[in-house]
């Protein structure tokens, strides 16, 4: 009985040091970003561009946020379009169809999409490495989250109050826009943010789609590369020289704190959403 | 008091409603289509000219570019010399998944049940929190990481060489894979009423035997989904493993330490080599390996999805 219990609280200690080892390495992996990076985030980094080994990342911040924001433009419309589709329109069959094909869509890898961007826009379209062809394989790589948020909050809008408006006499474009996107809002939001928080981070995709830069990008959606900060991560971490390892530790921490506030944001909206949902 | 009736309300809207939704719905399915059928159509002279070996030769040669003549097999041809074997790349992705899967899957159940019975209900959704935004680090950072870090770390043991290899690269994809595992055995445990666990407890076990031999096995199928699912991750994580797994090319590993590669991190690393095969052969080689890669993921993905799905069937009643 006695030998029992302690193995039962063995084995509870485990399990709880292993949640402290998880958050450690959070916390480790957070502490070393921000240890190395945080001196090398010289004002003048967010106002010169990159150049060779060293300069600035003023090129790759705007050029990261520019994809994200063409990306998550093309994800809204298509995406928010599938889930009202799957929600609204879709019969049984095409329900699960769809909801199917984006499972499988969220587990193909991002570097399979990367090059088939790259051979079948970049090279036989010659597209050029291209803002258009970057943000498409974001679009890609962030679909699956939006259309699963979208899906799940436009499917917990209250069957009353659709039944209501359509006794009403509503049709369904009326219902859709003034029912359930209203009430479903909060959650398509958060879904579209943490899509953002990951084509943020996303480096294998746009290696061959957008590829790079040391220049400000540009609007011109072909022919002209884009920089974007995971890019410098990966390539001047590898440089024998401490003023790219200075470039690539910064470019590190600012994805980083960028990611996390879109990720707070996201649960907080949510939290926030729900509580003031209960009370209505 | 007549109001006009709005827009929305006309037949016409209906239709393009409709109408344009469905385009964006049969876009998301074209979109997997399409990749599958372009990527294998673009690789089948590869396929062709590479045959069964591709799956069975060790060496990747673009072959050489600078020497006259060309070398053909069943009726396609690349520079002399080439042979496109993917057996260390196949291979490199195969191990490096399931080996941190070895780690992850036990690291993760323990994660997990300590947040479901062991945090306090109040800290637990900071504790959630912690684990999302550990799956929220971009890939690269743990590269970084794992390059500056772990890798010198490893260097350091008995015969461990450069330290970049097999070993590093399973420790960053399980540290990578577990806040998405952790995220999914909790929630299909909360999901499963406390009823089970209460029960068990009633019987005069321990505390960890409910977990272990009531709770545990009634979410088999949804323990199961998740550790698919973060295996078909795994499989296709690139940049974290292309910065540690020392980018092995016609050597498979002798031991944990040595250098490995894996298909998705090749396809990043070899494609600058491969565009400067006039042929083409060795760019089409690597969408043949591309293609490998989804089926993998595919079948993965699919085997997991039904097993969620016969999680939901059976463990929902």
């Amino acid at each position: 009985m006695i030998l029992r219990s302690a193995f039962n609280r063995l084995w509870w200690t485990v399990s709880i040091l292993c949640l402290l080892a998880a958050i450690a390495i959070l916390f480790i992996v957070f502490a070393f970003v921000a240890i190395r990076g945080f001196p090398a985030l010289h004002p003048e980094i967010f106002y010169t561009v990159t150049s060779g080994i060293a300069g600035g990342l003023a090129n790759a911040i705007a050029g990261t946020f520019l994809l994200v924001s063409v990306g998550l433009l093309m994800v809204t419309v298509v995406g928010l379009g599938t889930a009202i589709w799957i929600v609204e329109f879709a019969p049984p069959w095409g329900k699960s169809t769809v909801r199917f094909a984006i499972d499988i869509l969220s587990g193909v890898p991002s570097i399979v999409v990367g090059y088939f961007l790259y051979v079948a826009l970049v090279e036989a379209l010659g597209w050029g490495f291209s803002l258009m062809a970057g943000a498409l394989a974001l679009a890609i790589f962030m679909l699956p989250y939006v259309v699963r948020s979208a899906d799940i909050a436009l499917s917990k809008v209250p069957p009353a109050m659709r039944e209501g408006a359509f006794a009403l006499g509503a049709r369904p474009a009326m219902v859709v826009f003034t029912i359930a996107f209203p009430w479903a809002a909060p959650g398509i939001l958060t879904g579209l943010l943490v899509a953002t928080g990951i084509g943020l981070g996303e480096t294998a995709p746009l290696i061959y789609t957008a590829g790079w830069s040391n220049y400000m990008p540009t609007l011109a959606p072909t022919y002209s590369p884009v920089g974007y900060l995971t890019y410098v991560v990966w390539t001047y971490i590898s440089q024998p020289f401490a003023k790219s390892h200075e470039l690539a530790y910064a470019a590190a921490l600012l994805l980083m704190v960028f990611i996390f506030t879109t990720n707070l944001l996201a649960r907080s909206f949510l939290e926030y959403s729900s509580s003031s949902r209960g009370r209505r | 008091m007549i109001q006009r009736p709005s827009r929305l309300q006309r037949p016409n809207a209906q239709i393009a409603l409709g109408g344009l939704t469905g385009i964006a719905a049969l876009a998301s399915v074209l979109i997997i289509v399409l990749m599958l059928v372009f990527l294998a159509i673009y690789a089948y002279p590869a396929i062709r000219f590479n045959g069964l070996g591709f799956f069975s030769g060790t060496i990747w040669n673009i072959g050489n570019q600078y020497g006259s003549g060309s070398v053909t097999r069943n009726g396609f041809s690349a520079e002399p010399g080439a042979i496109f074997g993917a057996i260390v790349f196949i291979f490199g992705s195969v191990a490096t998944s399931t080996l941190a899967m070895l780690i992850a899957i036990p690291f993760s159940i323990m994660v997990a049940m300590a947040l479901v019975y062991r945090v306090h209900p109040r800290i637990r959704p900071i504790a959630n929190a912690l684990v999302e935004l550990m799956a929220g680090v971009p890939s690269v950072v743990y590269g970084l990481w794992g390059m500056v870090v772990l890798v010198p770390l490893i260097a350091r043991l008995p015969g461990a060489g450069s330290g970049n290899g097999l070993l590093a690269a399973t420790i960053i994809l399980a540290l990578m894979v577990t806040p998405i595992m952790v995220a999914t055995i909790r929630d299909v445990v909360l999901a499963q009423s406390a009823t089970i666990f209460e029960a068990s407890m009633a019987l005069g076990g321990t505390s960890w035997q409910a977990v272990t031999r009531a709770v545990l096995p009634s979410v088999r199928g949804g323990v199961v989904a998740s550790v698919l699912l973060a295996f078909g991750r795994a499989l296709g994580e690139t940049m974290a493993v292309l910065m540690v797994c020392g980018s092995a090319i016609n050597s498979l590993p002798q031991n944990i330490y040595q250098p490995v590669n894996t298909i998705a991190a090749v396809i990043v690393s070899q494609l600058e080599s491969a565009l400067t095969d006039s042929s083409g052969m060795a760019q089409r080689s690597l969408a043949e390996l591309a293609v490998v890669l989804f089926l993998i993921t595919l079948a993965v993905n699919i085997i997991a999805r039904v097993a969620l799905h016969g999680a939901d069937r059976s463990e929902g009643q």
